[in-house]
């Protein structure tokens, strides 16, 4: 599988159901902001896939373009101000993009969920848990009431919720943050989604909690065979359970590969600056990295490179032309399948 | 001097022995005993009946030395941020004893307390909102000196100011912007300058970096650092960022429920845990090596913290624990050397609640 598969080299079938290769396709997405101070760029040129089974981290700060990149995918972003100029979702081969609304809100919810981050503000204060779960099943699938309930029951079992049937008709607050972020997830798998993306879903929650959740989350994937896309900017998480990694900085994917690599042999400065700047047993007394400067205004994106102020290896041609993702090879040209790194200067970076 | 014992008597009172004083370097700066504090919880409008009481911190003790920076982790809801609270005199104790070089501070008022003040500083967790988006980066630094005005007199400020800017890596130009203009990270570079303008021997810092980006982080804990080599600074560094704890600190206590469940050096507590709870939170914290996915022994609490209003009685840690027997609902662990390590030369001879302390490295891959 590798992660930046050229527009040319993919199938052409447009079918739902006979529909192979990947899961979830985007190419080339732009997202742009019309505000009054002028455009911002949030997205530019995104390419991701994510396969059956598949989990893709995209690690980036906040202001890379990490979640509108998600919203883009489920059709949830503010239109206006947002606006997506350029770009395809293939969802199984089909743009979703394209689609009329109602095709699209078809898709959503019960092939494509979100987790979102903050349990609390994503859940309806005023209706109980079991009421917002139902809603699932009574719009999705047009069951009654009563049954609603009991299949809510189901999944807040399946999340292991302890006495399911006694809390389902309880209110969100009385949720600790842990549970309330077990009732997301119900939430989102209660169709039994073919790929879930999961936005920063831990960040709210305590260590010990986010390491139930994030176990809680790993089986229910392995069991459905979901494709998933974990957008967090823990670099900790993220070696613990994904395949493989996209890092985004303002707006662009910089660097692609399977986890194991990329925490080895870092093919772009922002990625081995983000590794080098965790605190080390050995740096213990010493100064930390740290990356200069700041993330870009993405009013104002740099010419060239936009990690070319903050980058410890720019060069004049960093602040001209903007580096494309070339794929990342061995010192001797052998292949590294799925690596790719938007770096002039990546052979120095691996090799250097 | 003061001479204090473990259970906060003054052997030696001699109260205000001269505050400005130094103290030497090893020496305790900051002492609490058997801190506590209660947060009623009321019935009733017209006539309050008390039905009970959040215990957001039951009886914590501990030190604090000169230069060093003591490291306090747990969960949320464990009592740290109210600790932070009380040793800054904004929450009154409902018993026990904070120490500022010998000198009980919970019993302070007036110009007394507004003197020991004066020395501990705070850092706050949010930038976004701890500083108040209708003034000046220039009034936000200066105004610890409209309280205190004998550590700069008025035509002074503005240099000072502009010397505080410059100390946290800030242009001193910025003086007449608002927090709105700034990033996240320079925000708290503001909140470190305002926290050094009264030259404190002891900031705390609730959660200082958690707010900010990763690549930010590293930044502000740099100048945290700098800053404490440089004007002698003893750090209360609380946050939930366990390895950044670690880089940072000299000591690191670790809180649940409102007691302290095990204290000592970063070595004894992150090598050599022997708290049940310590090593619960210190397998949990996802390592950034995909490599130790495998061969790392995970150990995953169930349910959640119990409600402080209602904690278990004994150990409380003892419903989300493995290793509870009986003895654990019926006797409080002390903080102590646990009996198995008292005398010996080990590491894992620090103070830790627990009645079957044992040793377990939990976060080297085997």
């Amino acid at each position: 599988m590798t992660i930046i598969d050229k527009t040319a080299d993919v199938p052409a079938p447009r079918g739902a159901g006979d529909h192979e290769g990947p899961l979830l396709e985007v190419r080339d997405l732009h997202v742009e902001f019309h505000t009054r101070e002028g455009v911002a760029q949030a997205v530019n040129g995104v390419n991701y896939t994510v396969s059956a089974g598949e989990t893709l981290a995209v690690l980036g700060e906040s202001g890379s373009g990490k979640s509108v990149t998600a919203q883009a995918i489920m059709g949830i972003l503010d239109m206006p101000p947002g606006r997506i100029p350029k770009g395809e979702v293939l969802f199984r081969g089909r743009d979703l993009l394209t689609m009329s609304p109602e095709e699209r809100r078809k898709i959503r919810g019960s092939k494509i969920a979100m987790i979102f981050q903050d349990a609390l503000s994503s859940l309806n204060p005023v209706l109980t848990v079991g009421y917002q779960l139902g809603e699932m099943f009574r719009v999705h699938q047009g069951l009654s009431k009563k049954e609603a309930k009991v299949k809510a029951i189901e999944l807040m079992d399946r999340v292991k919720i302890p006495a399911a049937a006694a809390r389902v008709n309880d209110y969100p607050h009385q949720f600790s943050g842990g549970m309330r972020q077990r009732i997301m997830i119900a939430m989102a798998l209660a169709l039994e989604p073919d790929l879930i993306i999961a936005d920063e879903p831990t960040t709210a929650l305590d260590v010990t909690v986010q390491a139930q959740v994030m176990d809680l989350l790993a089986e229910l994937q392995r069991e459905y065979n979901m494709g998933l896309i974990l957008i967090t900017h823990d670099l900790g998480v993220v070696a613990d359970v994904a395949d493989k990694i996209a890092v985004m900085y303002a707006g662009r994917i910089v660097e692609t590969a399977p986890v194991h690599e990329l925490y080895q042999r870092p093919a772009h400065p922002y990625t081995r600056g983000l590794l080098d700047s965790i605190p080390r047993l050995d740096q213990k007394g010493q100064e930390l990295y740290a990356i200069k400067g700041l993330p870009p205004n993405l009013l104002k994106i740099p010419s060239g490179c936009a990690f070319n102020p903050r980058c410890p290896k720019a060069q004049d041609v960093c602040r001209t032309d903007v580096p494309v993702l070339h794929p990342v090879t061995e010192q001797d040209g052998g292949e590294l399948p799925g690596r790719g790194s938007a770096c002039h200067f990546w052979k120095e970076t691996i090799h250097g | 001097m003061a001479e204090l014992t473990k259970d906060g008597e003054a052997v030696d009172p001699t109260p205000s022995a001269a505050l400005d004083a130094p103290v030497g370097r090893g020496e305790p700066i900051l002492q609490v005993r058997n801190l506590v504090k209660h947060f009623p919880l009321t019935q009733g409008i017209l006539f309050k009946k008390q039905i009970g009481a959040v215990k957001a911190v039951d009886g914590i003790s501990f030190d604090l030395y000169q230069g060093e920076t003591l490291g306090i982790v747990g969960e949320s809801g464990c009592g740290k941020s109210t600790v932070a609270k009380l040793l800054m005199m904004l929450e009154t104790a409902t018993s026990g004893e904070v120490f500022y070089k010998g000198q009980d501070i919970t019993k302070l008022s007036g110009k007394a307390l507004k003197a020991v003040r004066r020395n501990i500083q705070m850092v706050f967790q949010d930038p976004y909102t701890s500083l108040d988006p209708r003034m000046t980066v220039g009034d936000i630094i200066g105004e610890p000196f409209e309280i205190h005005p004998e550590v700069a007199p008025k035509g002074d400020r503005r240099k000072k100011v502009q010397e505080l800017l410059d100390v946290v890596g800030l242009n001193p130009e910025y003086i007449h912007r608002y927090p709105h203009q700034f990033s996240g990270g320079q925000r708290q570079r503001i909140g470190i300058a305002r926290g050094l303008a009264l030259n404190p021997e002891i900031i705390i810092c609730d959660e200082p970096v958690s707010a900010l980006d990763v690549s930010v982080q590293a930044q502000v804990i740099n100048l945290m650092e700098k800053l404490q080599d440089e004007f002698n600074l003893s750090y209360i560094f609380i946050a939930h960022d366990l390895s950044i704890v670690r880089h940072i600190s000299d000591r690191v206590g670790v809180m649940y429920l409102g007691k302290m469940a095990e204290i000592g050096t970063d070595v004894q507590i992150y090598d050599h845990p022997t708290h049940p709870y310590t090593q619960a939170l210190l397998s949990a914290v996802p390592v950034p090596d995909p490599a130790a996915r495998e061969g790392r022994e995970r150990i995953i609490l169930t349910g959640d913290v119990p409600s402080p209003a209602n904690p278990p009685s004994g150990c409380r840690f003892r419903t989300r624990c493995w290793k509870a027997e009986e003895k654990c609902s019926i006797e409080v662990p002390l903080l102590a050397v646990p009996a198995p390590f008292v005398g010996k030369d080990t590491p894992a001879a620090h103070e830790s609640a627990c009645h079957f302390a044992e040793e377990k490295d939990v976060v080297h891959v085997h």
